[in-house]
């Protein structure tokens, strides 16, 4: 029964973390949906999100809201300029150079932040109540409960938005086929902005929910590097896919730092996610629900 | 470009590498000046303040090691972001041949680069099935369960403490000065230049631009894509593995922290900021990405004499500036310092005439 226990909490635990990586990876199969590019700075939009918010709060002693509200105009404007100064130039380039360029840019950007911030961990102020609760046998900390609230709501606005909105029809057109989209009147470049900056706040919040977890430092951006696995379990253009990737991510993830870390002596953690990622692409390369390229001589 | 006057009446000419005595006389030249530059090292350090030998010997293992990722990505297309980590594969592979199994320098390095070739077509084994991002998300994580084996295996890799590595003999004489070392490091880099720039004169040469230029004809013409394609990990992993094992046996200790994923980024910026597919394109590279953080190091020295405080700040910049750097360099020169050579070059051979 103990060993039960254990087992469902490690999933809690799981749950929480995965629908933050949902979130993040949200983002990148929006950018990658709408523009073909994908953005290996999508750790330090996160990591830069959770510092501007945590710094907002702390040293300019916003209340939480303000600050939060804050954090997202500074991620779009952050996300505009990127489009604009950085991806509008590369268009029509091979991916090599569209990965380099991403890769360029989380170089800039973590530069910037431990210049400004340090490398120093930081701790957020208590947003979410810390009181552990108890089901049954489980100790759960109500960060991780509220993590995953926030996700799943997050997730559902967006949901909504492509489903509903004129915008997020547009882009979803948009990812269908640029040409299309173009030839019915929809503003591709605009799309595309717009998927940064939307990938930019999905990355900011996920950014602040996790930093209430773990604390905020430059490792933050590691955290970047975890959604390639999820999005490659659900389909790299699959946005169903990017929320049961990075939840399915999340759980083994912590299985596996929970049940193999003693045979393995630590950190499996850090490196289960990158395994699964190598078996999936062996068995399943194009993910869950990604599209299968089809070629044929 | 072909140079006015010259006329090919054979296909050996016409194949020829150095076609021109003016070539010819300029790499004498060249293979002079490499060959005395440790004896000439000592005045220039005194003059530049650094060491230089120490730094050509760097260059010369990256050298290496890019025209290795060059054959991979360059001439076969696939983006590879694991090179770091095959590289510490080599590293590694050497130093447990010899200080654990006993073996000679001369028969580890090679086999170092065998076990590094056969672990990077086994990362490779993917491409068969998968091409451009997917496959450079594959080879990323490589490298994390690389560097995860280097770090936790602690029985055959010393874990986070590493290995300390002996420096190699050659007939009796300890190649442990930088100078000795300099000959031995060159002769595997003008080995490697040669074999990248005769590897395109080959059937599998010509496989792998054919591959990378567009797979599906390349498979149409009879090309075994999937063979060439794991071929072409398994040669662009074996020279990066022997980078990677003369770097451990100049450095003489070999430690996880230096094969991360930095490197392998530093490796594709070389490929990148050298020219992608050009022999030369690999040493311009490697030559660029070692220079420059000494470059960097210079106005952060000026710097901190006068604001303590800022040295700090400017040395965690120093990467965003690695970064600045990709980014100009891929929106306004993408094809790289091997393809402004050439504009430079014909421009002086065409001039006046700008066609």
């Amino acid at each position: 029964m103990q060993e039960f226990w254990f087992f469902l909490q490690l999933i809690i635990q799981g749950l929480a973390i995965g629908s933050v990586y949902s979130l993040v990876a949200l983002g990148f199969v929006l950018i990658y949906k709408a523009s073909s590019v994908i953005n290996f700075a999508q750790g330090e939009l996160l990591m830069v999100g959770a510092y501007v918010c945590l710094s907002l709060i702390v040293q300019f002693h916003l209340p939480f809201w303000a600050g939060f509200l804050l954090t997202m105009v500074f991620s779009v404007i952050l996300a505009l300029a990127i489009e604009r100064l950085i991806l509008r130039p590369m268009i029509g380039e091979p991916v090599i150079s569209i990965i380099m360029v991403t890769i360029g840019l989380s170089l800039v950007l973590k530069s910037f932040v431990s210049a400004l911030w340090g490398t120093q961990i930081r701790v957020f102020p208590t947003i979410f109540p810390q009181a552990p609760v108890r089901f049954g046998e489980i100790v759960v900390s109500q960060v991780y409960i509220y993590t995953f609230a926030a996700s799943i709501v997050f997730l559902i606005i967006f949901a909504l938005f492509f489903k509903y909105s004129r915008m997020g029809i547009a882009m979803r057109a948009t990812a269908n086929s640029n040409q299309v989209a173009l030839s019915m009147g929809i503003s591709v470049k605009k799309i595309f902005a717009i998927s940064w900056c939307v990938a930019a706040i999905v990355s900011a919040v996920g950014g602040i929910l996790i930093g209430n977890i773990n604390g905020v430092n430059v490792t933050l951006s590691a955290v970047g590097l975890k959604v390639f696995p999820a999005v490659i379990l659900g389909g790299l253009d699959s946005i169903p896919g990017a929320v049961l990737g990075g939840l399915i991510i999340g759980i083994l993830e912590n299985l596996s730092g929970g049940y193999l870390d003693h045979f393995f002596g630590g950190g499996v953690k850090e490196v289960a996610p990158f395994v699964i990622l190598v078996i999936i692409l062996m068995i399943k390369p194009y993910g869950l629900f990604g599209t299968e390229e089809i070629e044929r001589v | 470009m072909q140079q006015c006057g010259i006329f090919h009446e054979t296909y050996k000419k016409d194949m020829a590498i150095f076609q021109t005595p003016f070539i010819k006389v300029w790499m004498a030249l060249f293979f002079i000046f490499l060959a005395i530059f440790p004896f000439i090292a000592r005045p220039i350090n005194s003059i530049v303040g650094t060491n230089t030998l120490y730094l050509a010997n760097l260059i010369g293992i990256y050298i290496i090691g890019a025209h290795g990722l060059n054959i991979l990505t360059g001439y076969t297309g696939q983006i590879s972001l694991g090179h770091g980590a095959f590289m510490g594969v080599g590293a590694y592979a050497s130093a447990i041949l010899t200080m654990r199994a006993g073996l000679p320098f001369w028969i580890a390095l090679p086999l170092a680069g065998l076990i590094t070739a056969v672990v990077g077509m086994i990362f490779g084994i993917p491409s068969l099935r998968l091409k451009g991002l997917y496959l450079a998300i594959a080879t990323m994580a490589a490298q994390f369960i690389i560097e995860y084996a280097m770090r936790n295996w602690t029985a055959l890799t010393g874990g986070s403490s590493g290995m300390t590595v002996k420096s190699p003999s050659f007939f009796g004489i300890l190649l442990d000065t930088d100078r000795s070392y300099y000959y031995l490091i060159y002769f595997f880099v003008i080995l490697a230049t040669l074999y990248t720039k005769n590897i395109t004169r080959t059937r599998p040469g010509r496989a792998f631009v054919a591959i990378r230029d567009r797979h599906l004809s390349a498979e149409v013409m009879g090309v075994n894509v999937w063979l060439y394609r794991i071929l072409s990990f398994g040669v662009s992993s074996f020279m990066v593995g022997i980078s990677g094992a003369l770097w451990a046996h100049y450095v003489l200790v070999v430690s996880d922290e230096h094969f991360g994923i930095w490197l392998s980024v530093q490796y594709l910026a070389m490929i990148i900021i050298g020219g992608m597919g050009h022999v030369l394109g690999a040493i311009y590279g490697a030559i660029f990405m070692t220079l420059l953080p000494e470059l960097l190091r210079i106005p952060e020295h000026a710097l901190t004499t006068v604001y303590p405080d800022i040295f700090a700040i400017f040395n965690s910049l120093r990467d965003g500036v690695f970064g600045v750097i990709i980014i100009l360099f891929l929106i306004f020169e993408p094809d790289g310092l091997a393809a402004r050579w050439h504009t430079i070059r014909n421009y002086w051979k065409l001039w006046p005439f700008s066609y």
